[in-house]
């Protein structure tokens, strides 16, 4: 895992353990590269989202650093640093009570540009993630699909052009075949854009599927940093575990994964 | 029919004290409103406090409004003026359905969109202005809707202790035993619940937003 190519986020050697209760990640030590999609790839509670939430402050480490673009998250002004980071989660977290116009608009207008910036944006993104905008704009997230509301949860993170993506989980409760369709969408996506994206999952198949890299975790420990290639492959017997598991369940061990898989 | 006539005679004084009423109810729940709120919000970020807050408001609201009425009599300045203390009791009467609400109304909004609010870079301020508030709205004003409804009722006892309000008219009844002067003030009240239930019920439903 050398120091190659310009590192965006670096984990240097953190833990975090959440008030009164036992170590949730333990001396992680980690760096994601320009451009690359590094998929966090393990079970429940195994601290996949834990590291997500230390990248944009929702959480500080317990010990050790991280840093965003050469600095630590500590020293950034944790506002502006949410803000040059897009962050799509589960469910997608949209604004029941905005219009896909407003949620979308949200870090746009947070950061003050001009309305017809913001509305040109905001129609640009729409676009981007295949949502023709004259049908969507005036709806309310409760009048979307559960793909269509992904999308918007794509597009409003993709909104303020921030060069890193935090993604939790974004497509996990969508059913298998609008699931595959927004993955395939969101590869081309992620071909064009050339952002940096860490994309948290504990569904092997999205992991390969998107990932530049793929980093094992289990039980708050960093297993390892894989390749697809390397994964589908590896000696590791970890991994050889992880592998047979999700051979022997396949699809249907994914599913039964979805709903069992909440924030830590 | 004999009532009827009893009302339009005594209709002047009738009004008087049917804005006398208003008007305690009104400023009562603005100063319910102006504690209330501040500190329910203030009870979500200090969730320690929340269980001793409500069980003291709660407290309160179980004190007999006679009682209550009576037990601010000595206090220094309150004593000295009845409408202050008749405004003082029932700010504190409506207090608990206000504070409840507005806290259990931001506990409910969805753990994930204020998570993703804080995560796309919203301050603290922005999130409950622009998040949190307007989703706990309904329940809010369902709270607010019910503390008025209440102090519509309560307000009739700060007559006996020379507050005015249609209270008045229903003592004056009862010590004359005039179920026409009862009436008098008996039904403007219950009117005056009816409309505020049905006016606030109105705002909620323009305020809240259709799911």
């Amino acid at each position: 895992m050398g120091n190659a190519p310009e590192p965006v986020i670096e984990f240097c050697r953190v833990s975090f353990r959440a008030a009164n209760t036992h170590l949730l990640l333990s001396d992680l030590s980690l760096s994601v590269h320009r451009g690359e999609t590094l998929v966090l790839l393990g079970r429940t509670g195994s601290g996949k989202t834990t590291t997500l939430k230390l990248i944009n402050r929702l959480l500080e480490p317990s010990q050790g650093e991280v840093q965003v673009e050469g600095r630590s998250t500590l020293q950034w002004d944790a506002i502006r640093l949410r803000r040059s980071i897009g962050y799509v989660i589960q469910d997608a977290g949209l604004f029941p009570h905005f219009t896909v116009e407003r949620n979308v608009a949200l870090v746009p207008q947070l950061e003050r540009w001009l309305p017809e910036k913001v509305r040109a944006r905001v129609r640009e993104m729409l676009d981007l993630v295949g949502l023709p905008p004259e049908q969507f704009l005036s709806r309310y997230p409760s009048q979307l699909s559960g793909g269509q509301r992904q999308r918007v949860g794509v597009a409003r993170a993709l909104a303020g052009n921030p060069p890193v993506l935090l993604m939790d989980e974004p497509f996990g409760a969508l059913d298998p075949l609008t699931r595959a369709e927004i993955q395939r969408e969101f590869q081309a996506l992620q071909k064009r854009l050339q952002k940096t994206i860490i994309f948290v999952t504990h569904d092997m198949r999205e992991a390969l599927l998107l990932g530049s890299r793929i980093a094992l975790l289990e039980a708050g420990k960093l297993a390892g940093i894989f390749t697809p290639e390397e994964f589908a492959h590896a000696s590791d017997p970890l991994v050889a575990n992880y592998l047979a598991a999700f051979r022997a369940g396949d699809g249907k061990s994914n599913l039964s994964n979805e709903s069992a898989d909440g924030n830590p | 029919m004999e009532t009827l006539s009893f009302f339009v005679k005594n209709h002047a004084q009738i009004l008087q004290l049917t804005l006398e009423h208003l008007w305690l109810v009104g400023i009562s729940m603005l100063l319910a409103l102006a504690i209330g709120l501040p500190l329910g919000i203030l009870l979500t970020r200090r969730r320690t406090l929340s269980k001793p807050v409500i069980g003291v408001a709660n407290i309160v609201q179980t004190i007999p409004s006679l009682a209550l009425f009576g037990f601010l009599l000595p206090a220094p300045w309150l004593g000295e003026r009845a409408d202050r203390l008749a405004i003082t009791a029932l700010a504190l009467y409506a207090l608990l359905p206000v504070i409840r609400n507005t806290y259990t109304g931001i506990l409910g909004v969805d753990p994930g969109v204020r998570e993703a609010a804080r995560g796309m870079g919203m301050t603290d301020g922005q999130v409950l202005l622009q998040v949190e508030l307007p989703l706990a709205l309904g329940v809010i004003l369902a709270g607010v809707r019910v503390a008025t409804v209440i102090t519509v009722g309560v307000a009739t006892i700060a007559a006996a202790i020379g507050a005015g309000g249609l209270g008045e008219l229903i003592f004056r009844g009862v010590a004359m035993v005039d179920n026409r002067v009862i009436l008098a003030g008996a039904i403007p009240a219950a009117l005056l619940a009816l409309l505020m239930d049905l006016l606030l019920g109105l705002v909620e439903r323009k305020l809240t937003y259709e799911r």
